[in-house]
């Protein structure tokens, strides 16, 4: 990106202009660039396919009737939304109301500064990167507490609260996780992470060892926790609060943080993607557009996998009450998380280039857990009752 | 609160949040309302409120004929319209000393169990749903479906049936609709499987019911709790078995109650455990009745004017929330002198506040569900 | 044990408080003095024998016959260990009917006694939380009452309904 800029001002084409001043205007076209081309279509696409995978595990159609297969339902949800009357409750906080979900949408967005979409498509390759990446969404929670602190309603009160509580104990068990993989790359930035890993799988830091494989599980639930997403998603349960901090929202407001919420969804699985599945590698084939086209491809469909995981877990799974997730946080993720830390640490002091035969054993474990889920899974599906239809009314 | 020796400004204060849960909340099956105070997320108090579905069906069945009051007694439970109907009609014939044809019982009980299946594929389905899994209860709902498929051959209702009437039943069943009940008994069992395996051996689920919110079996008693509510507590009782009506005497099936299965007997799990169970044996009853269907008229004679002597009585029906208790008193008319419906809802309710003390206000949502309480039957 | 047996048991403990003892019919019941139900109660509970664990029902009727003006509130207990059932009855006037409580027996009395001074304005002395449960906290009337009449209107709304013939026919 950087680099681009550059180029064109050597080429003369801002002559007169001050170098900050192009580069400001520069990034500014770029996150316009990146939000209108894919973050907004990113998650207006991810909450329809949310809502139709769900449909599917829940036996029911989904929306389908905006364009094919429904695909454009966020489309007109968005411009559904956007007509409705911005309510504003008269005892809500006036400045800190409307400002939430914008603060939360920011901490949000900023993650995609250092995520990648390929080998050379990336907004800024910040050498600080994850370190940046957990400091912007850790700006997610004040935004949340701001929204329930501001909507002067127990209930978003009673949300906002749970949700700070969570979020900032599961930054704990994240960021070790995230360190780990940090101490084997002796990298933060993003892409350097990437190129550390290979194309195959054994070269993944999944399976550089068994703290790492860990760590991985660790990462992936903290993420889902950090995400308010069901088991955790006890700060906007339903069924308890309302709608927790979102209770007093509508319209647009409403609709920016389930527009975070969604995004988020594959930004999880897209850190989970350059830490520890190899992000955008892929074999050689020549570089050129096809090379970068197969990276993008291959980062999206790994991250695109996480999100996936994420809709079913969320299909399945009860979620948890509030002393239960702080004591899975503080009892057993973040002892554990130590672990992986200090374990990885006391590998690369035996094993300083790594351990081949570890990677391919923890392969192989990895490739043994997939079997056995997938055959779980084709037991539970040939055990599955379709829906009987009687023909009624002969 | 504070100690003496700290001037007030300086002591860390804090005070307890008064929260109104209803009577638009999510998880208040209906329309209920609960006043609870918390410290935090503990609940030191909540108080129900109930009231908001009251129809006074009572008052309404000292104004019709006791023919022209069937329809009502179905809104009194309208998850589970059947027994509300079984209940008033084994009243009237009691009272009125009407004999029920054979074919008309077997009629009666089919049409019950099939409406016990459905009113606890809603109570568990819900159940899922409070606690966060919407999954199973769409799955429940999907049955269910069906299940109104079924009585709407039967009866030509979906859910408030007017299908049992004095002396017997409204319309036959037809050979065809039991072929039908059969194929849907074979889809149905395996079913229960599914749910068990996709929210009953959920180690979510059960670390969020087990020891949760136990009834004793003497604050059973106390506070009269009924049906599954009380046999979770480990107290064997079924009307259907002890005090028989209708052809139960005649079926075999077991009366399952809570073993503190994952922690203590009585706790949110045994209760859902039992209802669980109970989708089995209903299944059960239902086999038995489709192989014993007697031929006959459906429906005795009844007179029009159903005018039953001087007299009162108390009937009870093992409804899916329990004992239904009808106590009808006639002067001699064509109107009931009084008619009192006696639900299980109304003192599940009563309990929740000795319980929800010291909970926390994700186990009341599980507390409520666990109790299965149903607002239009609470208000009536 | 028969519902006579009960019978004979109460009014041996209770001699001249309890009465009108009618075994044939479908529920034998027996009327109690107002001011010893909680004894007889607490006594029907207490004892080996009887041991009528649950207050199954707590309800009340409004009699209006010429002479025989009462309200009368009615007490189906059961017994679970013994498979065994009484009704107990208990005759209020119809101006100003007061009872003792029996939560202390039943806990489950509490909140049947709510409906039945909602319903019928019993007035349970002694009771813990005796406020309306059914309807409005300031709604006017006991609605099970046979000479209740509907107040004309509640919080400015009206509670008539102009019969729609008449409105058609205008």
């Amino acid at each position: 990106m950087k680099q681009f800029v550059d180029s064109l001002i050597q080429q003369g084409y801002f002559s007169g202009v001050p170098t900050q001043i192009v580069y400001a205007i520069a990034m500014i076209v770029a996150a316009l660039v990146v939000l209108s081309v894919f973050v907004a279509p990113l998650a207006g696409v991810t909450s329809w396919l949310e809502r139709r995978v769900w449909a599917r595990m829940q036996s029911r159609v989904g929306p389908n009737r905006v364009g094919p297969q429904g695909v454009l339902q966020w489309l007109a949800d968005g411009i559904k939304n956007l007509l409705k009357e911005d309510l504003i409750p008269s005892a809500a906080d006036k400045l800190l109301f409307p400002l939430a979900p914008y603060i939360v949408f920011i901490g949000f967005l900023c993650t995609f500064v250092v995520i990648p979409f390929g080998g050379h498509l990336i907004v800024a390759d910040l050498n600080i990167g994850i370190l940046y990446l957990l400091a912007v969404t850790s700006i997610v929670v004040v935004g949340i507490l701001m929204a329930g602190w501001s909507s002067n309603n127990k209930w978003s009160l009673l949300g906002g609260m749970r949700s700070a509580a969570q979020i900032v104990s599961y930054e704990i068990p994240a960021g070790l996780a995230v360190l780990t993989i940090i101490f084997v790359a002796g990298t933060m930035s993003t892409q350097g992470i990437i190129k550390n890993q290979g194309w195959a799988p054994w070269d993944w830091y999944l399976f550089y060892n068994p703290f790492t494989f860990i760590a991985f599980f660790l990462y992936f639930t903290a993420a889902l926790a950090e995400g308010n997403r069901t088991p955790f998603d006890i700060p906007e349960a339903e069924s308890e609060l309302v709608a927790g901090y979102v209770t007093e929202y509508s319209g647009m407001r409403f609709l920016f943080f389930f527009f975070a919420e969604w995004g988020n969804l594959y930004v999880i699985g897209a850190v989970a993607t350059v830490l520890f599945l190899g992000g955008w590698q892929v074999p050689a084939v020549g570089g050129g557009f096809i090379e970068g086209a197969l990276q993008f491809m291959v980062f999206f469909v790994k991250a695109y996998l996480w999100v996936f995981v994420a809709m079913w877990v969320r299909a399945t799974l009860p979620r948890v009450r509030v002393d239960q997730l702080m004591a899975l946080c503080w009892k057993y993720m973040v002892p554990l998380s130590f672990l992986c830390v200090i374990g990885t640490a006391a590998w690369m002091v035996v094993f300083p280039h790594g351990s081949r035969w570890a990677s391919f054993a923890m392969f192989g474990l990895g490739v043994l857990i997939l079997v056995l889920f997938v055959r779980r899974l084709q037991y539970q599906i040939r055990n599955a009752k379709p829906e009987l239809y009687l023909r009624p009314y002969i | 609160m504070s100690e003496a020796v700290y001037p007030e400004s300086e002591v860390f204060h804090t005070e307890d949040m008064t929260i109104s849960v209803g009577p638009q909340h999510p998880s208040t099956h209906g329309v209920l309302r609960f006043v609870v105070r918390t410290d935090g997320e503990v609940i030191s108090e909540a108080l129900p409120d109930v009231g908001y579905l009251h129809r006074s069906i009572e008052k309404i069945g000292e104004k019709c004929t006791y023919h022209g009051y069937v329809p009502y007694t179905d809104r009194a439970d309208y998850l589970a319209a059947m027994f509300a109907n079984q209940g008033f009609c084994m009243a009237a014939e009691k009272l009125g000393a009407t004999e029920v044809t054979r074919r008309g019982e077997f009629c009666r009980v089919i049409a019950c169990e099939l409406n016990r299946i459905a009113s606890h594929l809603i109570s568990v389905g819900t159940f899922g749903q409070d606690i966060g899994a919407i999954t199973p209860f769409l799955h429940a709902l999907r049955e269910r479906e069906t299940i109104n498929d079924l009585m709407e051959e039967i009866c030509g209702a979906r859910l408030t049936y007017n299908y049992i009437r004095i002396g017997g039943v409204g319309y036959d069943i037809t050979p065809q609709t039991c072929d039908k009940i059969l194929v849907f008994l074979d889809h149905f069992d395996p079913i229960i499987d599914e749910y068990n395996r996709l929210l009953s051996y959920n180690k979510i689920y059960i670390e969020r019911l087990a020891n949760v919110a136990a009834i004793t079996k003497e604050d059973a008693l106390q506070y009269n709790l009924v049906g599954p509510n009380l046999r979770a507590s480990g107290v064997k009782w079924d009307i259907r078995r002890d005090i028989p009506y209708s052809v139960y005497p005649e079926l075999e099936f077991e009366v399952p109650v809570g073993h503190g299965e994952k922690g203590t007997l009585g706790d949110c799990y045994d209760r859902y455990w039992v209802r669980i169970q109970e989708l089995q044996e209903s299944s059960k009853i239902l086999r038995q009745c489709l192989k014993m269907m007697p031929k006959g008229p459906a429906i005795s004679k009844v007179p029009r004017k159903f005018k039953p002597p001087a007299g009162e009585v108390y009937v009870r029906v093992e409804a899916p929330r329990g004992d239904m208790g009808y106590y009808v008193v006639s002067d001699g008319t064509e109107y009931a002198y009084r008619v009192r419906i006696r639900t299980g809802s109304f003192t599940a309710m009563a309990i929740i506040d000795k319980l929800s003390r010291g909970i926390m206000v994700a186990d009341l949502i599980a507390l409520i569900a666990s109790l299965d309480v149903d607002a239009p039957e609470i208000d009536r | 044990m028969q519902a006579q047996e009960i019978y004979n048991k109460i009014e041996k403990q209770f001699p001249g408080k309890v009465g009108l003892f009618r075994g044939d019919v479908f529920d034998p019941h027996l009327n109690v003095d107002a001011g010893a139900i909680v004894d007889v109660c607490r006594y029907l509970r207490d004892d080996a024998e009887t041991a009528f664990e649950v207050l199954s029902d707590l309800t009340a009727i409004d009699w209006t016959k010429k002479d025989d003006e009462k309200i009368q509130v009615v007490y189906h207990l059961f017994s679970y260990a013994k498979r065994h059932q009484i009704v107990l009855k208990v005759d209020l006037p119809r101006e100003a009917p007061r009872i003792a409580t029996v939560e202390g027996i039943w806990k489950a009395a509490n909140w049947f006694e709510r409906e039945v001074f909602d319903l019928f304005g019993v007035d349970f002395a002694g009771h813990s939380d005796l406020r309306r449960i059914m309807l409005p906290e300031d709604w006017v009337g006991h609605p099970l009452r046979k000479d209740y009449v509907e107040q004309e209107e509640y919080d400015g709304i009206s509670t008539q309904r102009a019969p729609l013939v008449d409105k058609l026919l205008k």
